[in-house]
């Protein structure tokens, strides 16, 4: 065991932020953080900007290469191989080992595959890194039919920015909403009619039963549930991720569905580990149920909450989730989590333009949604975030009310 | 070119910078720690929130709709010189510009 150094593996949003947040808390014992071959950079411009040609590799890096030296932080690639508790060792795939005091897994996520005939020809692409990214710009550029399988966040983002490039573009969604995980129905329907309006085709309720081989290896095309063959140059897969978690099981360490952490995010077998980020399922402090989100909030608050802890500040994890997506011009920004409310209320222009949903269980507001309100979203921030009196006096029936703008009672 | 962020507890952190980068990316280049830039520059978060001085007021563009949005509601308390440093791109003429950085972001 070695006193005073932490070992991070994952060089993603959450294990570059715990490791800049323990350099700002002070700490000054050894921070090694365990990446891949690129430099520590952002993922949000990959399924964005990046497709369409608006930012290049080099503006992904969270910072520039001098910094990590500056910091005295160690950025060496993995990956990670094993994991020792007893001995407080991490072996590298170089044969290195490195000793540490706290081990800070911020592991990420795979893709999710489709799990049909076909999903390995050439032509059919997942999106979860830059290669993956780079791989994807390089043959968008050429694609003139692409099928999008999957209405989620990358999904539909990867449809916008195709469909910005001349593509023609279908999405098929084997749920009846658009982003039915992570928004309301009015939400997912109102990116739905956008995607639409753009021209892009978009099914619900449709499944994929095969992706069909050109007789080259290539995709020529994806055999819907519906029966229906929708010809394709290029497929893009989008169902979702997979916590990246087997070194953790591998550890001897509780996985369901993500690392289980207690509330400062230490392993619920071991406090010398800690999860951070789209790997780890913890306890959310408002509705006191498990779970794992996949969000640059969730990345970085949950790095700045262990690196504190580390550094001898501890405090409980408690932050605000929220999130964001930009398709086709139009901004959705959500503030709490909005899983298990009862009512959503609508507030604003109505369906066809700028709006906020309000999402309650009862009388009590979990969430709200903006769709080019951006006022709306920053207040909620607030609202949801203190809790007490101010998030109480937002009912179902205050919303309603003519003139309502919940920064007032903000300012209030 | 010259650019200057004044940071809470008094002390300044004067750097040579580009035309065209936004004073959120050369904050973030240059490690000034008081800017957050969470999303990355996609007016998503308001954690890169500055106080601009008033000598340089006229030789900016107001605040587009959706950064004035972004700005209800910030972790510190807003002014009128209040901008989102991602959205200052530097331009020549704006060699020398001051801008403070807020006590709190987040």
């Amino acid at each position: 065991m070695s006193a005073g150094s932490v070992v991070v593996v994952g060089g993603g949003q959450a294990g570059f932020q715990t490791a800049a947040s323990l350099r700002q808390e002070g700490y000054a014992g050894r921070v090694v953080l365990v990446g891949d071959r690129h430099p520590p950079y952002q993922r949000p411009p990959l399924s964005k900007a990046y497709l369409t040609g608006r930012v290049d590799v080099a503006e992904l890096a969270f910072r520039p290469g001098d910094f990590y030296a500056r910091h005295r932080i160690e950025v060496v690639p993995g990956p990670v191989t094993a994991v020792d508790r007893a001995g407080r060792t991490v072996a590298l795939a170089t044969g290195e080992h490195l000793a540490y005091e706290h081990l800070v897994l911020a592991t990420g996520c795979r893709a999710r595959r489709l799990g049909v005939p076909g999903q390995d020809l050439r032509g059919v692409h997942y999106l979860r890194d830059v290669d993956d990214a780079s791989a994807l710009v390089e043959h968008l550029g050429r694609a003139e039919r692409l099928v999008v399988v999957g209405a989620g966040f990358i999904g539909l983002e990867v449809a916008a920015a195709a469909r910005q490039r001349g593509a023609e573009v279908t999405v098929l969604e084997f749920a009846p909403r658009a982003m039915g995980r992570a928004v309301s129905a009015c939400v997912g329907d109102f990116f739905i009619g956008r995607h639409r309006a753009a021209g892009t085709r978009v099914e619900v309720s449709t499944g994929v039963e095969a992706l069909l081989d050109d007789g080259d290896g290539h995709v020529r095309g994806v055999r819907a549930s519906t029966g229906e063959v929708l010809p394709a140059d290029l497929v893009v897969v989008g169902v979702g991720v997979l916590p990246r978690t087997d070194l953790a099981e591998a550890a001897g360490l509780t996985v369901d569905g993500g690392v289980l952490v207690d509330d400062h995010l230490r392993s619920v077998d071991d406090a010398a580990v800690s999860a951070v980020g789209d790997c780890s399922r913890f306890v959310d402090s408002r509705s006191g149920a498990r779970v794992r989100l996949e969000s640059v909030q969730n990345a970085v608050d949950q790095g700045r909450c262990v690196a504190a802890r580390i550094a001898g500040r501890p405090f409980p994890y408690t932050a605000l989730p929220w999130f964001w997506t930009d398709q086709l011009g139009s901004k959705l920004q959500i503030a709490g989590l909005s899983a298990g409310h009862d009512r959503a209320v609508l507030v604003g222009d109505g369906v066809g333009g700028p709006f906020s949903v309000y999402c309650f269980a009862g009388q009590r507001l979990l969430a709200v949604e903006s769709v080019d309100r951006p006022a709306d979203h920053m207040a909620a921030r607030r609202v949801l975030g203190a809790g007490g009196d101010a998030l109480a006096a937002v009912t179902p029936d205050t919303v309603r009310r003519e003139g309502f703008r919940l920064r007032d009672l903000v300012a209030a | 070119m010259k650019l200057t962020f004044r940071r809470p507890d008094g002390s300044h952190g004067v750097h040579d910078t580009d035309p065209g980068t936004s004073v959120m990316e050369a904050a973030v280049a240059h490690g000034e720690d008081g800017i957050v830039a969470e999303c990355g520059g996609s007016l998503m978060c308001a954690t890169c929130h500055v106080y601009v001085d008033p000598a340089f007021s006229d030789l900016l563009a107001p605040p587009a709709e959706d950064e004035a949005e972004m700005l209800t509601c910030t972790a510190a308390e807003r002014r009128p010189t209040s901008r989102l440093s991602c959205q200052l791109v530097l331009t020549d003429d704006l060699d020398g510009l001051v801008v403070e950085i807020p006590e709190e972001q987040v």
